[in-house]
């Protein structure tokens, strides 16, 4: 039982500049580039003024379902930021989502979401100083009196760190929790077997009840007990087996437990942490329009 | 040796303490869901609104919890090895 937890592999250093290291991080964020762009390019060919194949009722979808989030959110005003709020949104979607394959995922790196952070930081600060000149953008750090102006810098400097550490703090806990659950499903399937085979009635009592348990879970279409029967099933068989002196390291736990935190951590997670980076995006541009 | 010891001591025992910045958030996001269960209970056809509403004011509410989570995650694999290296 080994639990490894690492950050991104260094595939090579570049020799410029003092050294800049090729991470997975930056492989995996091209990958993900390729992959948007791909089906950017997949699904807006043959455009037609009436939509006639699939393909372009799907781009038309995504592309309203982008601008209306961005109206909703934002006001007419912006709607040109539909096009950027769709790419962070895709981006940190396709990048989190990398990770259901099994490859490192480009948002569990801090550098990534951090980018992503400046970038927002960088317009709401040029739509502050578009709506009030920069005479109007230095005073709104004195307001309401001037005692109060280092917190109010520290408060504009603390939304792009909690935006980054957010998103960035999000998937790595998902993935640390699941890495933990892995290791400690290994040693309990381990334990457990250990544990049946010191005889051979137990295991053998074991593997029939699960197989009964199986067999009315299969008559009654009762899926608990198919579970249950199964896991108990294998677990005993394994247990006699380990008694004839078999010895088969199969972390059976393993099997189907993870999914379900899987689905929340990798499917559910994924998809919250790239709608609220974007919800977040357009709700400061635009109150910084307004402030 | 002691040194050593008592180093990693103190990042493990500072990196459980981080986590006890888990309480607050769990505390807040179960105030707001229970608000937005009422607000459904009592106008229904909000349903859509309040819900993703929720989810926002969750997530920025758990940013107290994620900044401990870092903080843990910093003691535990980037503070010893520098703090070893100090000695």
């Amino acid at each position: 039982m080994n639990i490894n937890i690492v950050g991104p592999r260094i595939y090579c250093v570049l020799p410029i500049l003092g050294g800049i290291p090729i991470t997975a991080t930056i492989v995996n964020s091209l990958l993900v580039t390729c992959i948007i762009l791909g089906t950017c390019f997949f699904l807006t060919r043959n455009l037609q003024v009436r939509a006639v194949s699939k393909r372009q009722v799907v781009a038309e979808f995504l592309v309203e379902t982008a601008q209306n989030f961005v109206n909703g959110n934002m006001g007419q005003r912006f709607a040109y930021y539909g096009p950027f709020v769709a790419a962070l949104f895709s981006a940190s979607l396709c990048s989190s989502l990398l990770s259901l394959l099994g490859m490192y995922a480009p948002t569990s790196d801090l550098s990534t979401t951090a980018a992503w952070a400046v970038m927002v930081f960088v317009l709401i600060t040029y739509t502050k100083v578009k709506a009030g000149g920069v005479g109007g953008y230095l005073k709104g750090f004195t307001q309401p009196i001037p005692l109060l102006t280092p917190f109010n810098v520290l408060s504009e400097l603390a939304t792009p760190i909690s935006m980054a550490f957010r998103h960035f703090g999000n998937v790595v806990s998902g993935g640390v929790i699941s890495t933990l659950v892995y290791a400690a499903l290994a040693a309990a399937s381990t334990a457990v077997i250990g544990l049946l085979s010191g005889t051979v009635f137990i295991p053998a009592i074991v593997a029939a009840l699960g197989a009964a348990l199986l067999v009315t879970g299969i008559r009654k279409g009762k899926l608990p007990r198919k579970i249950l029967g199964g896991i108990a099933l294998v677990l005993g068989g394994l247990g006699v087996l380990s008694y004839l002196g078999v010895q088969l390291d199969i972390p059976v736990l393993q099997v189907g437990i993870p999914a379900v935190l899987s689905v929340y951590f990798d499917l559910f997670s994924s998809a919250m942490q790239a709608f609220i980076f974007c919800m977040l995006t357009t709700l400061y541009i635009a109150n910084a329009a307004d402030g | 040796m002691l040194e050593r010891a008592i180093v990693l001591a103190g990042c493990a025992i500072g990196a459980g303490l981080a986590l006890i910045a888990g309480i607050g958030p769990g505390i807040g996001e179960g105030y707001a869901v229970g608000k937005a269960l009422e607000a459904i209970g009592r106008q229904p056809e909000c349903k859509g609104d309040v819900t993703s509403t929720m989810l926002l004011g969750c997530a920025i509410a758990e940013t107290t919890g994620i900044y401990g989570f870092v903080t843990g995650l910093l003691l535990i694999f980037v503070a010893p090895r520098i703090l070893l290296g100090l000695l």
